[in-house]
């Protein structure tokens, strides 16, 4: 552009034509207004306020989940889990790719349909394709005694609850 | 009688209203015939002489416009459908169960739309193999092998989009995998996936959104990348014909060209 026209003197080397410094204005709010167009679509895209189920489950009073039990709520997809170390709340959701997984008794683990991983009943994996562990989410008793699981927040494993 | 139907057709294309429609007017020359293509808005898009030999069945096995033949099948059928289904849960689901046992023809119209899905697939992945074993992808027709391509995704995420309709436990979990995919891309894969469903998970929103991209943007975008391929085949030069082609018969079929009657 700024090369259409020869520069008469070292200073004017600095210098750009009346024609290259429109088509800059030109080129640099079509940028402008592209970053826009893409912002904004991006922005209208990510809805603000989601209708899904809250990240806290009240899973009702421990005394509901008897020792040695494994117990999956299919709706929140998680579970509530009695050894005799304590209470813990392991996700049901596979690490693998999302499906949901089930407690198998008489095999004594946890299973995933989809695509054949199984997990100990401490989440542990003992077979794959799931590359990580069952995250162990968040479980304290409210002043009312009733168990709470916070599925946004996961903690470290084998922190049982003890009642 | 045949002479008679021949007569009203030839006295048809001499009217003023015919003539005011068609243009190139009548006659077998090649000139007209070739006009008949080129003023065509349906018609232009194709060449307005081929070779005989591009358009033999050997040539292609015709792969690319039976792929063409079962996109307009699940257009005609996915209109259709969309005239009783209901993007929204759990009433998606009630409307396919309506379709399957309750509407006349909604069973067969289902299937076919189904059937021709897998069948559009399995074409064009045919077609693929056949210009890419053919060595039909070679310059001049690089790009157009660069737009196939894009057609072939196109496909593919239609097919995808239209798995979770149904809302069954299949498409759900199917949906569940397939979006968890996407959340695997390097730095943008959770953003992707939140996008792609509306939110964390397969929810109201994701039907919505899957129901628009299935019925609005991937087939426009499909018709748009489907109206350049076949420009393009056009523009390279018309369709492949390998060079070491046995020359006995074909040869002299070569030294005519036929005006295409699509």
């Amino acid at each position: 552009m700024a090369d259409e026209e020869k520069p008469d003197s070292p200073e004017s080397e600095k210098e750009i034509s009346r024609r290259a410094f429109f088509t800059r204005v030109g080129l640099g709010s079509l940028g402008i207004a592209a970053a826009g167009t893409l912002t904004f679509a991006y922005r209208y895209l990510s809805p603000n306020v989601l209708y899904e189920p809250s990240p806290i489950v009240n899973a009702g009073r421990p005394d509901s989940y008897p020792p040695n039990s494994v117990t999956l709520d299919p709706k929140m997809a998680i579970y509530i889990i009695h050894l005799q170390q304590g209470f813990f709340s392991l996700s049901a959701i596979c690490t693998h790719l999302g499906c949901m997984t089930a407690w198998k008794q008489s095999l004594g683990i946890i299973a995933c349909p989809c695509h054949g991983s199984k997990f100990t009943d401490e989440g542990v994996v003992l077979h794959g394709p799931a590359p990580k562990p069952l995250p162990w989410f968040k479980l304290w008793l409210n002043a009312d005694g009733e168990l709470l699981v916070d599925r946004s927040t996961i903690i470290a494993p084998f922190h049982f609850l003890r009642i | 009688m045949a002479g008679r139907i021949e007569g009203f057709f030839s006295k048809l294309e001499r009217t003023k209203v015919w003539r005011s429609m068609f243009r190139s007017g009548t006659g077998n020359s090649t000139l007209r015939r070739a006009l008949a293509i080129q003023q065509s808005l349906f018609f232009h898009i194709l060449p307005t002489k081929v070779r005989k030999r591009m358009i033999d069945l050997k040539a292609t096995w015709y792969l690319g416009v039976l792929t063409l033949g079962t996109f307009l099948v699940l257009v005609v059928t996915g209109i259709l459908l969309m005239l009783y289904y209901h993007p929204s849960v759990p009433q998606a689901y009630h409307d396919v169960k309506d379709l399957k046992f309750v509407v006349s023809s909604g069973l067969f119209l289902r299937n076919l739309h189904r059937w021709s899905a897998h069948l559009m697939v399995l074409l064009a992945f045919a077609h693929l193999f056949r210009v890419f074993y053919r060595g039909a992808y070679r310059p001049p027709r690089e790009f157009n092998w660069v737009i196939g391509i894009v057609l072939l995704l196109i496909t593919l995420l239609l097919s995808y989009t239209g798995y979770l309709l149904p809302w069954d436990q299949l498409a759900f979990w199917a949906i569940t995998v397939g979006s968890n995919i996407s959340a695997a891309v390097p730095l943008v894969g959770d953003k992707v996936r939140f996008l792609l469903l509306g939110g964390h998970q397969v929810n109201a929103n994701a039907l919505l959104r899957f129901y628009v991209l299935h019925c609005v943007i991937l087939p426009l975008a499909a018709i748009l990348f489907i109206g350049i391929h076949f420009w393009r085949i056009r523009k390279d030069g018309g369709l492949y014909v390998r060079q070491t082609e046995p020359a006995n018969k074909e040869a002299q079929e070569d030294s005519q060209t036929v005006t295409e009657k699509p």
